[in-house]
């Protein structure tokens, strides 16, 4: 690892200093880009250190949303007492992910810009797409247990490893950045993008763009969700399947759905035509069911994964029964309710 | 305050000062020196442990400005100001943190390795104030592996901690 390093000021400053430098990086809790560049995965040539910006507030918006700064710590997002009463859903995912110790370092903007990834990416000795454009993918025909089901192409089969940002997708939120040509927002759909044949691409933002915020709109699923994450270990593991599950009800019958995947995609897995099968049903296993068919239909195993899209059904319908029974998933506890 | 420059370009080794323990320290480093190699290499502060390095086991977790993180991961020139507290500043032999001494009574180890980082981690994780169970104990400690599987005395330890804090609030009520 060798590189200069810049403390940025300013947001303006932190910008500049990235934009004009094709190898330099912004840098806040560093558990994902010095875990890279210790691999010589990531190789910068230059650090800007985003850590002092006045980023780490909270802010209420008009429309009764919540702005959460970028640089906002994972586990201060997820003990906020905003979150915990009104993105009660968020707090659940956002502990679900890495260890405590992670969770203290890790920011709200890192964890959108960590990087999709798997173990061939972190192994320069091995092909990988995503790593090096061109030389092919080694999960293709090797281990890929971890592996994506849906969205993958021809070219990467990775996933994105993060908790938080399926949350972040089942809400609906909108990510505000900072670039050298000004200000834009981003809906959360649009942030992440599928690997196609440019898997080196992991988001939608360009070289210096940052990320100041994250805007959640007004809450509405405080009382019927769930977070309910399957991996080999019961704690400190990525997901081989998450479920953000949200409802919300009109009287007997659903109003709103809501379910984002995680660890089965290149991003955060929604798709709204699913979504819309819940709508003014009565909650029920079937019903769950058909929006699992619906959402899995264009599911594709490559061998050691194929389990996924099993094991994925059964979580989307476990966790909207959760939820609908008001009875989510506890990231304490090691049994699925 | 912070005494290093906010720019260095090219890479050369700068001046960062820290408070190591309560005692305000300033070393020359590089950028690309880490927390842990430079309580361990520099300082010679030895306690805090190296077992991964990639932030997957918790051996080297330290307290900065009151939070646990794992040192492995954090950029020492990024941490210029702050405040660290490693296993050598919570207690000395004869004058022992409540969570060290807990560790011995309860066998809360065998070979030692991940001790350090599992005291760290469990000091700070009581500030923090989110584990009463020993369900929520074993989550928010996930991020502290032990080889040699001392689990089930490391919950034992803590929870006579937690007690002992509890008592001692009721006490002063
Ligand atoms: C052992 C281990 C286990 C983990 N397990 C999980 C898990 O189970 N679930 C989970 O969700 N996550 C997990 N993580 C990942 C962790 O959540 C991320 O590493 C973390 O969220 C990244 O945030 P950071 O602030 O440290 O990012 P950094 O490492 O500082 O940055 C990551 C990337 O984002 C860019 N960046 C940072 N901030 C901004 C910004 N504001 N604007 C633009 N670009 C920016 C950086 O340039 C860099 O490319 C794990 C990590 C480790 C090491
Ligand atoms: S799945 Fe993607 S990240 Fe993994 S080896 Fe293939 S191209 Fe690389
Ligand atoms: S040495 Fe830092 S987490 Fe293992
Ligand atoms: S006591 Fe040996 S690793 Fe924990």
């Amino acid at each position: 690892m060798t590189f200069s390093y810049h403390r940025a000021e300013s947001v303006g400053d932190a910008i500049a200093a990235v934009s004009r430098d094709p190898n330099a990086r912004f840098i806040a809790g560093g558990t994902n880009l010095v875990d890279l560049m210790k691999y010589d995965v990531e190789r910068p040539g230059r650090l800007v250190d985003i850590t002092r910006l006045p980023l780490k507030g909270f802010e209420q918006t008009g429309g009764g949303g919540l702005k959460i700064g970028a640089l906002v710590p994972n586990s201060d997002l997820a003990y906020h007492p905003s979150i915990e009463r009104d993105y009660p859903l968020l707090a659940s995912a956002i502990l679900a992910g890495a260890s405590a110790q992670l969770r203290n370092a890790a920011t709200t903007g890192g964890n959108l810009l960590q990087r999709t990834r798997c173990y061939y990416f972190y192994d320069v000795a091995t092909p990988c797409n995503k790593r090096e454009p061109g030389s092919g993918c080694s999960a293709m025909t090797g281990v890929n247990r971890i592996h994506a089901i849906l969205g993958a192409s021809d070219a990467c089969i990775a996933t994105h490893p993060s908790d938080m940002c399926v949350a972040l997708a089942a809400l609906g939120a909108t990510v505000h950045v900072a670039g050298p040509d000004g200000e834009r927002t981003i809906a959360f759909e649009d942030f992440h993008r599928l690997p196609g044949d440019e898997p080196q691409k992991d988001n939608t933002l360009a070289h210096g763009e940052m990320v100041t915020a994250v805007e959640l709109p007004a809450p509405r699923f405080g009382a019927n969700h769930s977070y309910l994450k399957l991996r080999d270990r019961l704690s400190y593991a990525f997901a081989l399947v998450s479920v953000a599950a949200a409802i919300e009800m009109d009287g007997d019958v659903v109003g709103e759905a809501r379910v984002a995947l995680g660890g089965v995609a290149h991003k955060p897995w929604r798709d709204p035509k699913a979504e819309g099968l819940l709508k003014g049903q009565i909650p029920s296993s079937s019903a769950f069911a058909a929006v699992a068919d619906s959402l899995l239909s264009g599911a594709e195993g490559h061998g050691a994964n194929d389990f996924k899209i099993e094991l994925a059904h059964r979580a989307i319908v476990r966790a909207l029964g959760q939820a609908a029974a008001a009875t989510p998933q506890v990231q304490s506890s090691k049994t699925v309710n | 305050m912070s005494t290093s420059q906010t720019t260095i370009d090219p890479p050369r080794p700068t001046s960062l000062t820290l408070t190591v323990n309560g005692e305000l320290r300033t070393i020359e480093i590089e950028p690309s020196v880490t927390l842990l190699d430079l309580l361990r290499e520099r300082l010679h502060l030895t306690g805090t442990k190296k077992g991964c390095d990639q932030g997957q086991c918790g051996a080297c977790t330290v307290i900065v400005d009151g939070k646990r993180v794992n040192s492995c991961l954090q950029l020492a020139i990024m941490k210029d100001g702050c405040e660290v507290v490693t296993i050598e500043g919570l207690g000395a032999p004869g004058d022992l943190h409540p969570m060290q001494a807990a560790f011995i009574a309860h066998d809360a180890f065998q070979c030692g390795y991940c001790t350090p980082g599992q005291i760290c981690s469990a000091v700070a994780m009581i500030d923090e104030g989110h584990a009463t169970t020993s369900d929520e104990i074993r989550e928010l400690m996930s991020g502290n592996l032990c080889r040699c599987g001392a689990y089930t005395n490391i919950v034992d330890a803590i929870e006579d901690v937690l007690s002992q804090r509890r008592r001692h609030l009721e006490a002063a009520e």
